[in-house]
């Protein structure tokens, strides 16, 4: 890939930010001058209810349909929420305009003691910064807003810091063998340079230090990524880009249950909730297991499937993104043989085993 | 134990049988009175005889000379024993009777029964001041609240389906008439010449026969067949005296400690009678702030019967069968914690005590019926004020709501956009209050103070 200037990355963050803080004024002027014409606001945006979510095959994730909601200040029900609506999108305005970043917990935290704004949990506020991302179609990141960190990132590939007090900073990401954490910094930052020709993403930080451990960066030529169970959206922005930016092929390596071959869907084809973004999904990239048949190919120790296993299993069965060969017929082993098995599970075979024989065999057969 | 009124007096001459003989007096005339035998006041004395062995003290005086009595009760033949007669001048022409006397009890035992009682009686006697000192020298005031006074209850004769055979032999005993038919037309409200003729066809007895000449027999016969003949007026409820609708809500207001914040609507309702005794049922219904802070949840159901509180049995008495069995309150929107007081009253020439100890009334049908229909009249009233009520205060909370948050909108909104000055949120808010006046001034109308018979 080709070097790109400091000054070129610098413009383009700065781009996206001038362009958030302008759709957040207009957010603004917009009920502003619906109080001033004497009319009660409203803000029009998409319906995030279950049945305005429809799976498009095409772009292989789920988005939203074409029923839209007015939120209006008329309306009883409607008022509170719009409220904490207008109230967050000003918080986000404030984060973009100083450069500081927050996160989901923290806008809980900064509306405690606004009278008549304070939510009344986390799970409010989330939603209402959801409602945010629709009507202004844009991703909270963008708002400067992300989740808590708990995904790590770690291999030769160099990055160009935009954060304040950063800028131009450059830093390769093999620095650190603990992995470096993808926050706001690192999902804001340009991708420079990179010699890795694949991704390989890992749902287990056991077998992420494992990996590091092992040099598989070099051995497969790889850059890591550690989701830490199911990615976060920032980490799974970052899969797309270099998949798509930089063209790497990227792999998924999760445990051989339910639970985790959702964690490669989601990664794939994304999720209902995040239905009114694009952006955070990456089509092609391959879940190459633990599957169902390599708990027999390989002889893993295993457990029993639960009953809740089977029953995800068979929600997963019918669900829209699991089309194709390789999802249903691992399903359908998974109910046959009725038996789950860890990443850990090939330590029977020695610490080194995962690195040394199932990866390459997997990968050369992805 | 020390009673004073500021009455009309006693004739001195009557004080010693008034006071110190059982069953004293006999009534050939019907009105409506507090007692109907002369017991209680004489019982009173009696226990206080038998308990203390000391003699109870009457002064009493009509406006003349004061008249001083101490005196005990001879009980084996029912007779006054005066121990003492003083007669003293009257300068400042004192009007009104004393009682004293002593006896035992336990104050703090009946205290709270006590204070409900005389509470009580100053809600029907609006017109009259109550000063109590208790045992313990603690002072309690019942002021009135008016200086109107109901108008008295006429004397009128009996009506021949209400005479028992004891007064119809009284009345035979006392009388100067010759012969049935004029017999039955002095002595009985509502007879004339006709209906005297033909009640005694029925009766199968001569309009010619001499009253002085009745067997015990025939005059048990005579009482059967008039309750059974049905050619007599109506009983005449002039000697009736009802509170009235405005007295009745005078003294509720005040004893209840009403304000304009609270609901009261008092029901009078028009004569009816029963087994030939006229009644009157009246009643009040209280709801709001005021009765929320000083009863408990629920209906608080005070009674009385010819002004008197009844305090004892509310459960077995008809007017707590009418409030809990005959009327469906969630009609009316009162829940079953809603805070309520009902005041029932029910004057009669003969109240239908269930027991001789006249705790409570019977649920005889016809009144019955009149309470519950009372009752019913005063409700649709408390229908209306708690909806209007529920309205108001939806109304309020909306208003709330916007009130709340649209300057929020007006604030996040200018800073969002970059502006300088909040735009202006009245007319919002005009917009949504629009209707609350409305609704206030419908609550105005609702007649809190009297309503019609219906």
């Amino acid at each position: 890939m080709s070097q790109q200037s400091p000054e070129r990355t610098h413009r383009e963050s700065e781009k996206q930010r001038e362009a958030t803080e302008t759709s957040l004024r207009q957010l603004g002027n917009l009920i502003y001058e619906q109080i001033l014409n004497r009319e009660f606001p409203w803000v029009m945006m998409q319906s995030r209810s279950t049945d305005n979510i429809i799976y498009d095959p095409e772009l292989r994730q789920y988005i939203l349909g074409g029923r839209t909601i007015r939120r209006h200040a008329r309306n009883i029900r409607h008022i509170r929420p719009f409220t904490q609506l207008i109230w967050t999108a000003w918080f986000a305005k404030e984060l973009v305009g100083q450069r500081k970043t927050s996160t989901l917990r923290e806008v809980y935290y900064s509306a405690r003691g606004q009278a008549d704004i304070e939510f009344s949990g986390q799970q409010e506020s989330d939603n209402i910064i959801t409602d945010l991302e629709v009507a202004l179609n844009r991703p909270r990141e963008h708002f400067n807003i992300f989740p808590e960190e708990r995904s790590a990132i770690f291999g030769d590939l160099t990055i160009e810091y935009t954060v304040p007090g950063y800028e131009g900073r450059r830093m390769n990401l093999t620095d650190h063998p603990d992995g470096v954490m993808i926050g706001p910094a690192l999902t804001s930052s340009e991708f420079v340079d990179t010699s890795a020709d694949k991704v390989l993403v890992i749902e287990k930080g056991a077998m992420f230090t494992r990996l590091v451990e092992e040099r598989a960066h070099e051995r497969f030529n790889a850059i890591l990524i550690h989701t830490a169970g199911q990615s976060p959206r920032s980490t799974r922005a970052i899969i797309r880009r270099l998949n798509r930016n930089q063209g790497l092929p990227v792999y998924i390596f999760t445990d051989g249950d339910p639970w985790g071959i959702h964690i490669a869907m989601v990664i794939i084809s994304g999720s209902a909730n995040a239905a009114h973004l694009r952006g955070l999904a990456t089509p092609e990239a391959k879940w190459i297991g633990v599957w169902a048949s390599d708990i027999l190919d390989y002889k893993l120790p295993t457990e029993n499937l639960t009953d809740t296993d089977l029953k995800r299993l068979k929600e997963l069965k019918i669900d829209p993104r699991y089309v194709g060969d390789v999802w249903q017929r691992e399903i359908d082993v998974f109910l046959k043989i009725e038996k789950k098995a860890e990443l850990e599970a090939f330590s029977r075979y020695g610490l080194t085993y995962i690195v040394d024989e199932y990866l390459p065999a997997k990968l050369e057969a992805g | 134990m020390r009673v004073e009124d500021n009455g009309t007096g006693l004739p001195h001459e009557q004080i010693p049988h008034s006071f110190c003989q059982v069953f004293y007096g006999s009534k050939y005339t019907l009105k409506q009175a507090r007692g109907t035998f002369g017991l209680g006041g004489t019982i009173t004395i009696l226990y206080g005889q038998i308990t203390t062995h000391k003699p109870v003290t009457i002064i009493s005086s009509t406006g003349g000379d004061i008249h001083e009595y101490e005196m005990m009760i001879d009980i084996e033949h029912n007779m006054p024993i005066i121990l003492r007669h003083n007669v003293s001048g009257n300068k400042k022409g004192w009007r009104g009777t004393v009682v004293e006397l002593q006896m035992e009890g336990d104050y703090s035992r009946i205290k709270r029964r006590l204070l409900d009682y005389l509470k009580q009686t100053a809600m029907v006697n609006p017109y009259a001041d109550i000063t109590f000192i208790d045992p313990a020298g603690r002072l309690y005031r019942f002021e009135r609240g008016t200086e109107k006074m109901p108008p008295l209850p006429q004397a009128v004769k009996p009506h021949p389906h209400g005479i028992d055979v004891e007064n119809f032999r009284r009345l035979v005993v006392i009388t100067k008439e010759r012969n049935m038919k004029s017999f039955l037309m002095e002595h009985f409200q509502g007879i004339g010449s006709v209906t005297a003729e033909n009640f005694l066809k029925a009766a199968g007895l001569s309009s010619k026969l001499k009253p002085k000449t009745l067997q015990p027999d025939d005059i048990v016969k005579l009482v059967r067949a008039a309750k059974e003949f049905n050619g007599f007026k109506r009983p005449d409820p002039g000697c009736l005296s009802p509170i009235g609708e405005e007295l009745l809500e005078t003294g509720v207001l005040k004893e209840l400690n009403l304000t304009e914040k609270d609901f009261l609507k008092v029901v009078t309702r028009k004569p009816s009678t029963y087994l030939g005794f006229p009644f009157i049922v009246e009643t009040a219904i209280a709801y709001g702030p005021s009765v929320s802070k000083q009863f408990k949840s629920g209906t608080t159901i005070i009674r009385f019967a010819n002004r008197i509180p009844l305090l004892f049995d509310e459960s077995s008495g008809v007017v707590w069968k009418v409030i809990n069995k005959n009327i469906n309150w969630s009609t009316y929107k009162v829940m079953t914690d809603t805070p309520l007081v009902i005041a029932v009253h029910v004057c009669s020439t003969k109240i239908p005590y269930k027991t001789v100890g006249k705790e409570y009334m019977a649920d005889q049908p016809e009144v019955e019926k009149e309470i519950t229909n009372a009752i019913r009249t005063a409700a649709r009233s408390l229908r209306i004020f708690i909806s209007r009520s529920i309205r108001v205060a939806r109304e309020r909370r909306r208003l709330n709501i916007f009130g709340k948050f649209l300057p929020k909108i007006a604030e996040f909104s200018t800073k969002l956009s970059e502006k300088e000055e909040l735009p202006d949120i009245d007319p919002l808010l005009r917009a949504v209050s629009a209707s609350i006046p409305d609704v206030e001034e419908k609550l105005k109308d609702v007649p809190t103070i009297t309503g019609e018979n219906s």
